[in-house]
C-alpha cells in the first residue's frame, strides 16, 4: 500500500476542516458558556441570547456543522478518489 | 450482500416503517374512542403496555438470528436514516425523556447544559471517530483498541471500562422502567423491574444487534409522537401556535414577568418567612440537645392532656397523639429528624430561581462556580457521548464510511427534535403553574394537581402554609418528573394521551437499556470470551455464550436496581465521565497521531479513568458511605459528575507523554492508520472489517 500525493491532499484538507468546524464548535459552545452572564442581556425575539443559544441555537449549529462534514467530505472523497461505490 | 440489493431494502424499510406508524396511530385513535365510550383508564395503561412490548417481541421474533456479523452489527447494511432513528432511540433514555423537561423546570439555564452536553457531543463522534472505526469495520470498541494498540492487554482494559459505563448507565434505564410500569400499571415497583426486563429480553436475547436496530426504529417513532403531542397542544392552549419551539420565547418573558411579581408579593413573603422560621425552630432544637430531645417530647405530652382536658374534638386528639406516636426514639434519631426538617425548610426560604438568567448565585463566587460547573457538564456529556461503546458501536452498522457519516447527521437530528423541545415544554409548563395554579383556591385546584397529588407526594405537594385558603408559589413542591407525565392532564388532553406517553418513556428506557446490555454482553463474549480466552471457537458457539451471558447480566442489572442505588441523572452522568475518561484520548490519538504508542494508551487510560473514578469515590455522597472512602474538598468547586474534566485531560496528556519516551508503533500499525484513514485505497490489500 503506497500513499500517493493525492492522498497526502485528502489528509490534509480533511484536518483542516475538521479543525475549522470544531472550532466553530468550541466557540459556540464553550465561549458563549463563558460569556453567558453578559449575553443574556441582548434580547433574542424574547429568548435572552444566552438563553436562546443554549436551547436551541447551538443545536442547530451542532447538525449543521456535522451535515456539512458529511456533504464536504463526500465531495472530497470523489475528487480525491478514495470514494466507496454505491453497493458495498 | 444478499439478493435484495441496498436501494430495494430501503425502499422496503421505508414502506414497513409508513404502515407500522400508520397502524400505531391506529391503535391510539381506537384506545381514544374506547376511553369516550367508558373503558377504564387502568386497562389503557394495560394495553399500552402489553401492545407495545408485544410489538417489540415481535420484531425480535422476526429478527432473531445466529449469524455473527447480524448478530453483532445488524449485518452492516442498516440505511444512515434508520441508523440515526434507532441511534436516537438507543441514546435517549428515561432521563432524556422523563427527566429532562423536569431538571429544566427546577433549574432554568443552569439545566440546559445536559441540552447542550448531549448534542454537542455528536460533532465530535461525526468528525473524529464515526466514518474511522466504520472504515475499520469489526464488531466493538475494544476491537479497535485491541487492533491499533496491539495485545490484549489494552483489550482488557477496554472492556474493564466498557462493562463499567454501561453497567452504571443500565442500572438507571432498568430503574426508570421501573418507575414507569409501577406507576402506570399499579404493578410493584419490583414486579415492573421485571416485567419491563422481560421486554428488554426478548428483543436483544433473540436477535442481537440486528433486532435491537430495527425495535428502536419502531421505539423511535413512538416516543416522539408520544413526547411532541401534550407540548404541541399546550403551546397551542397558552399561545394559539401549534409550534412551541418557535414561540416559547414570549412564554419566558411572561415567566420572567411573573417570577419578579412572585418575588416581591407580601403573601409569597409570608410563607417564606414561616419556613425561615420553622428552620430556626429546628436549629434550635437541634443546638439544644439532648435537653431539648426531653422538653419537646413533654410538651407534645402536655399539649395532649390539655386538648383531652379541654374536651377537644376527637380529630385533632388523634392527630396530636398521632405526633407524639411518631416522635424519634432517641436524641440521635431525633437530631438526624430535626436536621432533615430544617434542611426542607430552608430549602423554601428563598424566591423563585430565575428562570432565564444564567448561574444566579449570592454572590460573585458562588456565580463562577455555577459556570464551572455549567461548563464541566457540558464538557463531560459531550466526551462521554463521543466515548460511550453503545453509541460508537452503531456506526458499525453502516454499508460505508459515507452513510456512517451521514448517519451521524440523522441521529443527531433525530435527537435536536426531542432535545429542542424539552426547554420549550419547562416553560409552558411553568408559566401554568405561575399564572394558573398559583393565585388559585385551595377548595377549587386544577383537576391534575389534585390526580397528581393523590398519585405520589414525592412529585406533587401542596400544602396551605399560611392558612389563608390561596396557592401561594412557596407552598408547592414539585418533582422533576411531573413535568412530562403530567403535560397531557395540564394541556386538558384525554387520559389515552397520557398512555402514550408512558408507552413512549417505557420506549426510551427499554431501547437504551436493550443497547447498553449488547454492548456489555459483546464485551464479555466477543471481546474476552473469543479474542482473548478461545479464539478458535466457533461462530454458533459464540452468540450462543452471548445470548446466555446478556440473560446474566441483565438479571443483576435488575438486582443491583432493586437496591435503588440513588440519583437517576448522577449515575447516567457518572456513566458519562468514566466513559469519556477511560476512551477519548485513547480512541481519538489512535486515529489521528500514528506515534500514540501501545504503552501510552495503556498508561492514558488506566490514569483518566483512575483519576475519574477516584473523585467521584471520595466526592459523591453515596459512594462515600457504600465504600467508606474519605470525602476530599471538590476541586475548584467541581461537581462529581463532572469527574471526566479530570479524566479526559490528564488521559491525554499520559498518553502523549508516555508515547514519546516509548518506541514508535511498527510498520504494521502505521498502515492501519493510514488504512482507517482513507475510505477506499486503491491497492491496499488490508481487510479489516470482520465478515465471518
Amino acid at each position: 500500500m503506497q500513499l500517493t500525493e493525492k492522498h497526502v491532499d485528502y489528509w490534509r484538507k480533511n484536518l483542516r476542516i475538521s479543525a475549522i468546524l470544531l472550532l466553530i464548535w468550541f466557540v459556540v459552545t464553550y465561549v458563549m458558556a463563558f460569556y453567558a452572564r453578559e449575553l443574556a442581556t441582548i434580547n433574542f425575539f424574547g429568548w435572552p441570547l444566552s438563553f436562546y443559544m443554549a436551547a436551541q441555537g447551538s443545536l442547530i449549529i451542532y447538525v449543521a456543522i456535522i451535515g456539512y462534514y458529511a456533504m464536504y467530505m463526500r465531495k472530497l472523497d470523489v475528487e480525491h478518489d478514495v470514494a466507496e461505490g454505491e453497493e458495498e | 450482500m444478499s439478493a435484495v440489493s441496498q436501494s430495494q431494502f430501503k425502499a422496503q424499510l421505508k414502506k414497513y416503517y409508513s404502515f407500522y406508524t400508520g397502524g400505531f396511530i391506529t391503535f391510539v385513535v381506537l384506545l381514544a374512542i374506547a376511553e369516550q365510550m367508558g373503558m377504564p383508564r387502568k386497562y389503557i395503561g394495560y394495553c399500552f403496555l402489553v401492545a407495545t412490548i408485544l410489538l417489540y417481541a415481535g420484531i425480535g421474533v422476526m429478527s432473531r438470528t445466529l449469524d455473527v456479523a447480524e448478530y453483532y452489527v445488524a449485518g452492516r447494511r442498516v440505511p444512515a436514516l434508520f441508523n440515526g432513528m434507532a441511534t436516537g432511540a438507543d441514546w435517549m433514555s428515561a432521563a432524556s425523556f422523563i427527566g429532562m423537561a423536569g431538571t429544566l423546570y427546577l433549574s432554568g439555564f443552569d439545566g440546559l447544559a445536559f441540552v447542550m452536553g448531549w448534542t454537542g457531543g455528536y460533532c465530535l463522534v461525526a468528525v473524529l471517530l464515526a466514518p474511522y472505526l466504520r472504515k475499520f469495520g469489526q464488531f466493538t470498541i475494544p476491537d479497535f483498541l485491541g487492533a491499533r494498540y496491539g495485545g490484549n492487554f489494552v483489550r482488557s482494559i477496554g472492556i474493564f471500562a466498557a462493562i463499567l459505563a454501561s453497567f452504571v448507565y443500565v442500572v438507571a434505564q432498568i430503574y426508570g422502567v421501573g418507575l414507569i410500569t409501577s406507576r402506570f400499571t399499579g404493578l410493584e415497583f419490583g414486579i415492573g423491574v421485571f416485567v419491563g426486563l422481560a421486554g428488554i429480553l426478548v428483543c436483544s436475547f433473540l436477535g442481537g444487534m440486528k433486532a435491537v436496530t430495527w425495535t428502536q426504529v419502531a421505539q423511535y417513532i413512538i416516543l416522539i409522537i408520544a413526547y411532541m403531542i401534550p407540548v404541541v397542544w399546550l403551546s397551542i392552549k397558552q399561545t394559539g401556535v401549534p409550534l412551541p419551539q418557535l414561540v416559547y420565547g414570549q412564554q419566558l418573558e411572561k415567566v420572567t414577568e411573573l417570577e419578579k411579581k412572585l418575588t416581591n408579593d407580601p403573601k409569597e413573603q409570608e410563607v417564606r418567612g414561616i419556613f425561615k422560621q420553622r428552620a430556626d425552630d429546628a436549629a434550635a432544637k437541634i443546638k439544644a440537645l439532648p435537653d431539648s430531645y426531653g422538653a419537646e417530647k413533654k410538651k407534645l405530652e402536655d399539649k395532649i392532656a390539655e386538648l383531652t382536658a379541654a374536651s377537644a374534638p376527637a380529630k385533632d386528639i388523634e392527630a396530636a397523639q398521632k405526633s407524639l406516636k411518631d416522635f424519634p426514639a432517641d436524641p440521635k434519631a431525633a437530631e438526624a429528624k430535626w436536621k432533615a426538617d430544617q434542611a426542607a425548610a430552608n430549602g423554601r426560604t428563598g424566591p423563585p430561581r430565575p428562570h432565564a438568567t444564567p448561574y444566579p448565585g449570592k454572590d460573585e463566587k458562588a456565580r463562577d462556580t455555577a459556570m464551572w460547573n455549567f461548563i464541566g457538564v457540558v464538557f463531560c456529556m459531550m466526551f462521554g457521548t463521543a466515548a460511550l461503546p453503545h453509541i460508537l458501536m452503531r456506526y458499525y452498522t453502516t454499508p460505508s464510511v459515507h452513510e456512517a457519516r451521514v448517519s451521524v447527521f440523522w441521529s443527531l437530528f433525530f435527537i435536536f427534535l426531542l432535545y429542542f423541545t424539552a426547554p420549550a415544554l419547562a416553560v409552558l409548563a411553568k408559566y401554568e403553574v405561575y399564572a394558573n395554579l398559583v393565585g388559585s383556591q385551595f377548595a377549587n385546584l386544577p383537576a391534575w394537581v389534585q390526580n397528581w397529588r393523590a398519585v405520589d407526594a414525592s412529585l406533587l405537594t401542596i400544602v396551605d402554609v399560611n392558612k389563608d385558603g390561596l396557592v401561594q408559589l412557596a407552598e408547592i413542591v414539585i418533582g422533576g418528573d411531573i413535568i412530562v407525565l403530567a403535560t397531557p392532564e395540564i394541556a386538558g388532553l384525554p387520559y389515552v394521551i397520557s398512555g402514550l406517553v408512558a408507552a413512549g418513556g417505557l420506549a426510551a428506557a427499554l431501547s437504551t437499556a436493550d443497547g447498553l446490555l449488547l454492548t456489555i454482553a459483546n464485551a464479555l463474549s466477543h471481546d474476552l470470551y473469543y479474542k482473548i480466552i478461545n479464539p478458535d471457537a466457533s461462530t454458533a458457539r459464540r452468540v450462543t455464550i452471548s445470548k446466555i451471558l446478556l440473560l446474566v447480566v441483565a438479571l443483576v442489572a435488575a438486582y443491583v436496581t432493586s437496591l435503588k442505588p440513588g440519583n437517576i441523572l448522577f449515575l447516567v452522568g457518572a456513566a458519562f465521565s468514566i466513559a469519556a475518561s477511560a476512551f477519548f484520548p485513547a480512541l481519538v490519538l489512535g486515529i489521528f497521531w500514528k506515534r500514540a504508542t501501545k504503552w501510552g494508551a495503556i498508561a492514558g487510560m488506566v490514569a483518566g479513568l483512575g483519576l475519574c473514578l477516584y473523585y467521584m469515590l471520595h466526592t459523591y455522597p453515596t459512594f462515600i458511605s457504600w465504600f467508606g472512602t474519605t470525602p476530599i474538598t471538590k476541586w475548584f468547586g467541581l461537581e462529581p459528575i463532572s469527574a471526566g474534566m479530570f479524566g479526559v485531560p490528564v488521559g491525554f496528556l499520559t498518553i502523549i507523554i508516555v508515547s514519546m519516551l516509548t518506541p514508535a508503533p511498527d510498520q504494521d500499525t502505521q498502515q492501519l492508520v493510514d488504512h482507517v484513514r482513507y475510505p477506499v485505497i486503491k491497492g491496499d490489500s488490508m481487510v479489516t472489517t470482520g465478515a465471518d
